[in-house]
């Protein structure tokens, strides 16, 4: 029951990497690489902010700026720079490590007898592990509904139609180098936020903790999209909470199955491998079937 | 005559393995409010140049392009779009695939607007965008909630032809919009196009490799061969023009 209750908790606040992505992969239609920088980045302001005495409040506000400005940084090497975004994305990653060591002081920072925002009094009243969910929950629910409107804002739709066809926007008004930064700047925010969040959950930032994380944000979309199929853009943003939920799921399975701990980010690169795979494979079944009943009909 | 478009002395050019090669040169063109230009001439004879050197697609390095009174030279294509209105030979690069046909239309209403935080009121226009798709008569109206990635490219060139003129645009550019269409689509398209760029009044230059479309379309006939002007002939000279006198500028 536990790890299940932890598992949700763990789910909903990883989504926010998975929504983050979800703007600049799905929507601006290229890859971000910031995002292994920005989640530690979060969660290494955050956690300097407690220790140096600000509210939580103010502390998970702070990872939230702190990625938007690294998401600004890879936005403004892209536009005005001209380096392609997978590369700036990179150099931005590489170049918040050493930010990350500075902000931290070192390698990892304990957030050991500090308040943070899992200290409430209303969270510690719940059950063990829901304090997470609860976070989870209210955290999802308001950036679901903000996004879901801003999407169909003027503005958002202008932003969907940059990524989709960026000449076509263009030869509308659309500055899609506008949609760009606008794109990395909130999903690169949302991603410092779950940093910010889980390092408050966890009780500590490391330096290293960015590692892997694009794959965690990819699977929640990936699985999303795989296991709830055709749907509009606003149910896919529900749809990468769930597929969040579901890919921790997966991890718990595959450790209750016995695998080595340690080969967890091995592990979480084959699930998405095979949650990318699966839909060709069964669209590739689907037509020989097809192809099979067809000469069968045909005599 | 009163000035709608005015090329004045244009010339564009490339760098390619450390020379200067021209593009266009001395362009020199000024088009009527409701001129409907056919504009031919052989690949590579600087037709597309010309239109992307007035979308601001491709930087000039001499002369003016004013456009309704406004010198738009040196202004950015996002910023041009208040005034230009383009479709492509290439169905998909007009419209948003992923997009519903009623969602293009509605950015497409919005062409050069400032864009606000303000809900898109997508329903307020449906209406009016069902009445409008249903110009087309190719079902488009029908469409209204599909993706336009499902349509078929007769389908999308239409709705592009919708979304260029949906909002009145100062100069229309047709870049070879039916060369990629089947002949009994192409001629429905073109009757399309021909019936909004005459009733709207619209200026409109449009490139064709189809002969028979540039002599029954339009008031005007230029053609292009290596970066100039070569011909400019005016209604009364256009309705005088056979097939063959056009072969022979294509050498």
């Amino acid at each position: 029951m536990s790890l299940g209750v932890s598992a949700i908790g763990q789910g909903l606040l990883y989504s926010l990497v998975g929504i983050g992505l979800f703007l600049t992969f799905r929507i601006l239609d290229f890859p971000d690489m910031t995002v292994e920088g920005t989640f530690p980045f979060g969660a290494a302001v955050a956690c300097a902010a407690l220790t140096h005495g600000a509210s939580p409040i103010v502390a998970t506000l702070l990872s939230l700026i702190a990625g938007m400005a690294a998401g600004a940084v890879t936005g403004l090497l892209t536009t005005k720079g001209h380096i392609p975004v997978l590369l700036a994305g990179i150099l931005v990653m590489t170049g918040l490590y050493s930010v990350n060591l500075r902000v931290m002081g070192r390698a990892n920072l304990s957030l050991l007898h500090q308040p943070n925002l899992f200290n409430a009094a209303w969270l510690k009243a719940l059950p063990p592990y829901f304090d997470a969910v609860a976070v989870g929950v209210i955290a999802c629910l308001v950036i679901v509904a903000v996004l879901i409107i801003f999407l169909n804002t003027q503005i958002g739709q202008a932003f969907i139609a940059a990524g989709d066809n960026p000449a076509m926007a263009r030869s509308l008004g659309i500055d899609p180098d506008h949609q760009m930064l606008l794109g990395l700047v909130v999903g690169n925010g949302l991603i410092g936020l779950a940093g910010g969040l889980l390092a408050q959950n966890n009780g500590y930032a490391d330096v290293s903790m960015g590692t892997g994380v694009i794959v965690i944000g990819l699977a929640a979309i990936i699985i999303g999209e795989v296991v709830f199929g055709e749907l509009t853009l606003s149910q896919r943003l529900v749809a990468v909470v769930l597929g969040s939920i579901l890919y921790r799921f997966v991890l718990l399975v595959v450790l209750a199955l016995g695998f080595n701990a340690n080969d967890l980010k091995l592990l979480s690169a084959i699930i998405l491998a095979l949650a990318i795979m699966i839909p060709q494979i069964d669209h590739r079944l689907r037509i020989k079937r097809t192809l099979r009943n067809g000469v069968k009909a045909n005599g | 005559m009163a000035e709608q478009l005015k090329l004045d002395n244009v010339a564009v050019n490339v760098v390619a393995d450390n020379t200067v090669k021209p593009l266009l040169s001395g362009i020199d063109l000024t088009l009527a409010p409701g001129d409907y230009v056919a504009v031919l001439g052989t690949n590579g004879a600087g037709k597309s140049t010309m239109f992307n050197a007035i979308t601001g697609d491709i930087e000039v390095a001499s002369g003016t392009i004013t456009l309704a009174g406004h010198n738009i030279t040196h202004e950015k294509p996002e910023k041009r779009a208040r005034l230009i209105a383009r479709v492509f030979q290439d169905p998909k690069m007009g419209t948003a695939p992923r997009m519903s046909v009623a969602e293009n239309l509605l950015l497409a209403s919005r062409r050069g607007q400032r864009l606000t935080l303000a809900s898109r009121g997508l329903k307020a226009q449906m209406a009016h965008f069902e009445q409008l798709a249903a110009q087309t008569g190719n079902g488009l109206e029908k469409a209204l909630d599909r993706p336009t990635e499902s349509l078929s490219g007769g389908q999308r060139q239409a709705l592009s032809l919708l979304m260029a003129t949906l909002k009145r645009p100062e100069l229309l550019l047709l870049d070879e919009h039916t060369a990629a269409l089947d002949p009994k689509t192409s001629a429905s398209i073109m009757s399309v196009t021909d019936k909004l760029v005459t009733q709207e009044h619209l200026t409109c230059m449009m490139i064709t490799h189809h002969l028979e479309d540039a002599l029954k379309y339009g008031n005007r006939l230029i053609v292009l061969s290596q970066g100039r002007i070569i011909k400019d002939f005016n209604a009364e000279q256009k309705a005088a023009l056979t097939r063959a006198d056009l072969l022979d500028y294509f050498g």
